[in-house]
Parts: C-alpha cells; structure tokens; sequence
C-alpha cells in the first residue's frame, strides 16, 4: 500500500517492461525504496537507525559466513581454530574482529531503534504489528549473540552457557531434563558446541525473514515521524530515493566510522580476558559476566534474592528477566495515550528519561559483583523497570494533558523553520 | 484487560522486590584480601595506543631470549610458530638455525615408534611437559598456563604481567595467618589471591644479553613482556596499519555523503 500521490513505476526501457511484466521486482524496490514510497519530510535523525541495523545485520552474515569457512565447531579444536583465524587466515583477524564488535554495533544501534520507538510512540496504533515483530526480532537477537558467545569455547563461552541454560533448571519438575536436552549433556560440551553453532548460523536468516514482515508491515502505514501526526496529503512527504536514501547513506558513513575504530583500534574493550583462557569446566571464572548487551537483563536476575510466595528467588529471577522483555508485547496496549510522539506528552516525558538511566543504571549494576551498592541499586533499578511500563504508564497516559499539536507535519515544519528564523534574526 | 492485569503482575514484582531489599544485609562481608591487593603498574611499550605504534625489534629479540632460557622450563607457547619470529626481524637462514635447536615429536620413519626430530621452521614452540598430568606433577599440582594468549587473557593485559614478575615480595607483617603463603607457594599482591604456586622466576643477571643491554629483573620482565604482547596478537600492528587506512577512506566516503544529503535536501525544509 502507498498514499496516492506516490509516483507509479513506469518503466521505460524495453528490458525493464520485459522485467516487469515476468519478475517485477524492480517494481518492488521502486515502490518499498525508491521514488515510489512517499515518507514523511521530517524525520530526524532516530530514523536512521532501521536501516543501519539492516546494514549491520548484513556485515554479520557476511563476516560470519567466511569465518564459518575456517572455524571447527567441536570442543577438542573450536579454541585453537579461532587462534588460526587470528594468526594464520589472511585478513582473519579482522573478519573475527568485525564479527566480534559487529555484534556490538548492531545491538547499539537496535537499542536506540527500540528507544526511539518508546519516545515517539512507533508502537501505537496503526503500527502495532511492527512492533510486535520488532520485539521478535530483538528476542532472536539474544539467542542468536549469546549462542554466538559459547563458540569461541573459552573460559566466558563455556561459563556462559552453563550460566545461561542453567536457568532453565529453575523451573521445577521439568526444569533440570529440558536443561539437559537443550545442552545434549549434563554440561556445555561437545554435542553444545555443534547445536549451537548450527543455530547460530541458522538465526540470523530466520532474523532476515523476520525483519522482512517488520518492513512489509511499516509500509502499510507508512513511517511515523517526530510530530506523531499522520501524513495527511502531499507536501507532508517527499520520496524514499532520494532524500531519505542520501540521509541513510551518511548515517552509514558515521555508523561504519565508529565500527571500523572500534575493529581496528580497540577490538578487545567490550570482550571479557577470560574469553582467551579455552574452556575450562574444572575452573570457575572468578566473575561470570554476559557481554554488555545483556547486562541490564542480568541485574533484573539478579536483583530478587528473597524466597516469595512459593516461588523461590532464582526462579522470580528468572520469570522477572523473561517478563522484562516479554511485557514489551503488551506496550501498544498498556499505553492508552493517541499522543505519539513525547514532545506533546510532557508528563509521560519525564519518565521515558528516568527509563533511560535506569536501564543504563541496570546495565552498570549488572556488571558488578554480588555486592553492595550494587545489590540494592539493582533492585531498585527493577521496580522502577517494572513500574514504569506496568504502572506509571498506564496511570500517566490516562491522566496526561498533552501540549498544543500542530495539525500537521507541513504545518510542524514551517512554524519550526519560522521560529529558527525568527531567533536567527532576533540575535542578528 | 490488559492493563489490570500488568498492573497485578507488576505490583508482583515489586513485592519481591521490595522484600528482597528489605532481606539482604546492606554491608557487605569484609574482604581483607582486597586491601593486600594491588593494581598492576603500568608499563609503556612501543606497540601501545594507536598513534604509530611499532615493535620494538630489539626488545622482543631480547623478550624471546627471556621466555626460551627461562619460562619455557615450565610454560609452553602453543599458538606461536617459529616462522611468526620473522616479525622480530630473523632471516630466513636464522630461524632454520633457531627452529633446529629444538626437538620437536614424531614417528620414526622406519619402525613407527614414538621418536624426536629437529624442528622445521612450521614447527610449532614445543611444550615442556608431555601432557597436564605431567606439567602438574612436576609443579607441585600447580598447572603453568601457556603463555601465547596471557596478555589477553588476563585483566591488566600487560601492565598485569610485567608487575606479577616485578611483584614478588616477602608478605607485610600485618598480613592475616589465612592469607599468608602456605608451602610452595609465594607472596605477590598482584596475583589475584594474593599467593602464587609460581616461584620468583627471574634473578638479575639470569640471561646475557647479545646487544649489551643490563639484564636486570626489571628490565627482562619488561622485555619478556613485550615478547607476550607480540605472541598474544602478532597482528597488532598490521591491524593499527589497516585501520588508518580505512578510517581514512570512510571519512571521505562520510564527507561526501554528507554533503550530497545536504545538496538533494537544499530546496525541502524539514
């Protein structure tokens, strides 16, 4: 579906009318990226990050293909195929660095994708859908870079899995046998390392797929934008190709400038020194940490440490980590607000920045021993977690006054433009 | 529907929550040994940071000799190959010489027995020790780590090696009975538990440098050092190298998208 003012495809030469009428996906990409897709004119620069998370999905695939090309998924040889990588592979050792903190980059750059949703309220009606399957994108994510995680088989690799998987032996009965059928064994070994090598390469296109109903599902109502108002005729949009083309290539630009720095002068800082020591299952890391990305879901785990009801504290650990991400299922309907977008939304404002530094809070706390302060801020950090999207947000976004809103994003557009003129000619 | 029952699940929460805090103790249990503890030294090398960093030839030739006449008594170098030591500036002929000097497993070509041989330069840094069992019972059930990786391996990178050879000291006075070295081991605030099976391995004067240079503790700690940093990442360079290069590149490629963004974009206000 498009607006109607969308420029149709016609193609010209005979090849392309040939194309089109047997295959036609130019046609296609004409009307998803090209002239023909109208989108709003003022998206800012949050927007970028859709496609830079696309771009960052592709090196990872790409990377990880080659390096799949000389790495051994068995436990006796795994650790020492990654060193031959590093060593002996020409230009291996920046496939496996680009892979490394590629992963990193693109969890950064679907953190800011999702937090750009919570502020300007992409997951409302009509955009529901889109949502929902970018909360499944982001949940195959986690599986696919923690699995990614053991393969190396170092001291975190090996401790990770066992971390890991091991919370599924906090369920009680069938806990401990489905914690063994995922591992194939009492502990991460080999039948470990070769399941999760071929999921791990498997995820990734199932990703692809995903994201591809994520995109299908955004063009039926088009992008939101800032304002969080509707396009409403023509001058509202300019097309896909070229104006948003251009803007995504230089978000590109500055995105592959921090990654290749990050590749090339400091492959290391977000990795874990245990991570160079081979598995180990005789030798407890001193800490077992997860890579940074899981971090704040680590503290939530962490965070419960009183037996509850009948539940005891590993297993309210558990269930609080999967609802953290679970209960982003239910936002579009746990925020009633129509406002979108929170520059009209000047309570629910507030809160969205105290989320913020709480997760950032969450994902410090989860880095740190068992001790205090780092217990309690932990704890604190998930009740306000939990309130904020089960309580506050529901209570704000019924009692909320939203601000004065512009009738539409032309109108948005030319009052800002005027008052930028105004000021520049007040200070002039 | 929905939001009563997000409400109910998340006061469930925050009960658990509020309790757990309630619950758990706000000090934490003493940790004397963190007070012993001390953070590694830092040691300036000429591979460091990414403004033209290099390797220092001399030092790493001097670092290989240090590893060879004395930590490979205990510790093997499994990932380094004796042609990777072209990098420190041997020949071709001078690695053949150094590769033979070392006996490396194999099978007799003519009975199939278990036999040595002379090392080529693919060979790899023969192990000291047979097997773990071995490596173990010779050191007093302490298992010396392989070395290839140790600079990467281990938090402080470095700094954290060159200050456990450094390190070694007789225990403070005030140091508690249960924190004092037990037999065969060695006092080291460095060390995360404060006490290491690995004996002070180097003595001034130990090696004889060929260039002349002093063979201090200090000095030969800091040069074996660099020779772990070479073995840990022998691409270290290359990859500082390549980055200028593609940085480089990017940053053009970045300007000119800019700026075409700005010319397509100069006619739409937004």
């Amino acid at each position: 579906m498009s607006f109607p003012w969308a420029k149709p495809y016609e193609p010209q030469h005979p090849l392309m009318k040939w194309m089109d009428e047997k295959l036609p996906i130019p046609r296609l990409v004409y009307n998803a990226t090209g002239p023909g897709y109208p989108v709003p004119r003022n998206l800012n620069y949050f927007w970028n990050f859709g496609v830079l998370a696309g771009a960052a999905l592709m090196i990872q695939i790409i990377t990880g293909i080659v390096l799949a090309m000389h790495y051994a998924a068995n436990a006796g040889v795994a650790f020492n195929s990654v060193e031959h990588i590093m060593r002996d592979v020409n230009a291996g050792w920046f496939i496996r660095y680009a892979h490394m903190n590629g992963a990193s980059m693109f969890f950064i750059v679907v953190y800011l994708h999702i937090f750009r949703g919570l502020y300007y309220g992409s997951y409302k009606a009509p955009r529901e859908m889109v949502w929902l399957l970018g909360v499944v994108i982001f949940l195959l994510m986690m599986a696919t870079a923690f699995m990614g995680y053991v393969l190396p088989w170092g001291q975190m690799s090996f401790w990770g899995a066992q971390v890991i998987t091991g919370f599924f032996s906090a369920i009680p009965v069938v806990g401990e046998p489905v914690r063994e059928w995922l591992l194939g064994g009492f502990v991460p070994d080999n039948a470990t390392l070769n399941r999760f090598f071929s999921l791990h390469y498997l995820l990734p296109f199932v990703i692809l797929g995903v994201i591809i109903l994520h995109i299908w599902a955004l063009h039926i109502p088009g992008s939101s934008n800032p304002t969080g108002i509707e396009v409403k005729d023509e001058q509202d949009t300019v097309p896909f190709h070229p104006y948003y083309t251009a803007k995504d290539g230089f978000g590109v630009g500055v995105f592959l400038l921090i990654f290749v720095a990050l590749t090339f002068f400091s492959p290391n800082t977000l990795g874990h020194a245990d991570n160079y020591i081979p598995a180990n299952s005789l030798s407890t890391p001193a800490h077992i940490v997860p890579e940074w990305y899981f971090l704040p879901f680590y503290a939530i785990l962490k965070a419960f440490t009183f037996n509850f009801l009948w539940i005891d504290a590993k297993l309210w650990g558990v269930i609080a980590m999967f609802a953290s991400i679970a209960l982003l299922f239910f936002l579009p309907w746990l925020d009633s607000s129509p406002i979108k977008s929170s520059n009209y939304r000047p309570l629910y404002r507030i809160f969205f920045w105290i989320l913020v530094a709480d997760v950032l809070l969450l994902g410090w706390c989860g880095m740190q021993p068992a001790e205090q302060p780092w217990v309690i801020l932990s704890q604190l950090g998930a009740i306000y977690y939990f309130a904020h999207f089960l309580v506050i947000l529901p209570i704000v976004s019924r009692i909320e006054r939203p601000l004065p809103m512009p009738n539409s994003i032309t109108e948005a557009v030319l009052a800002k433009h005027a008052t930028d003129a105004s000021s520049a000619s007040a200070t002039a | 529907m929905v939001r009563p029952l997000g409400f109910l699940v998340g006061l469930g929460f925050i009960t658990a929550l509020v309790l757990a805090i309630l619950t758990t103790p706000l000090s934490n249990e003493p940790n004397v040994a963190h007070e012993f503890h001390k953070h590694p030294k830092h040691l300036k090398l000429a591979s460091d940071g990414i403004l033209l960093p290099h390797w220092d030839q001399a030092q790493l030739q001097r670092g290989m000799q240090v590893y060879k006449e004395v930590c490979s008594a205990c510790h093997s170098l499994h990932h380094v190959a004796f042609r990777d030591i072209a990098d420190l500036g041997y020949t071709e002929g001078q690695i053949k010489t150094f590769a033979k000097g070392f006996q490396v497993p194999s099978i007799n070509p003519d009975t199939g027995e278990p036999a040595t041989r002379d090392g080529l330069p693919s060979d790899y840094f023969p192990s000291p020790y047979a097997n773990e069992v071995a490596a173990r019972a010779a050191n007093n059930n302490a298992l010396p780590p392989d070395l290839s990786l140790i600079t990467k391996a281990r938090e402080g990178g470095k700094d954290y090696v060159y200050s456990l050879l450094t390190g070694f000291q007789n225990p403070p006075a005030n140091l508690p009975a249960d924190l004092k070295p037990g037999t065969g081991l060695h006092y080291n605030p460095y060390f995360a538990n404060l006490n290491l099976a690995m004996a002070p391995p180097l003595t001034e004067g130990q090696v004889t440098y060929a260039d002349g240079t002093k063979a201090t503790v200090d000095q030969m700690s800091k040069d074996v050092t660099a020779f772990l940093v070479w073995t840990a990442e022998p691409k270290l360079i290359k990859r500082i190298q390549v980055g200028y290069a593609v940085f480089g590149f990017l940053l053009i490629f970045t300007v000119l998208t800019y700026l075409s963004y700005r010319n397509i974009w100069a006619d739409k206000k937004h």
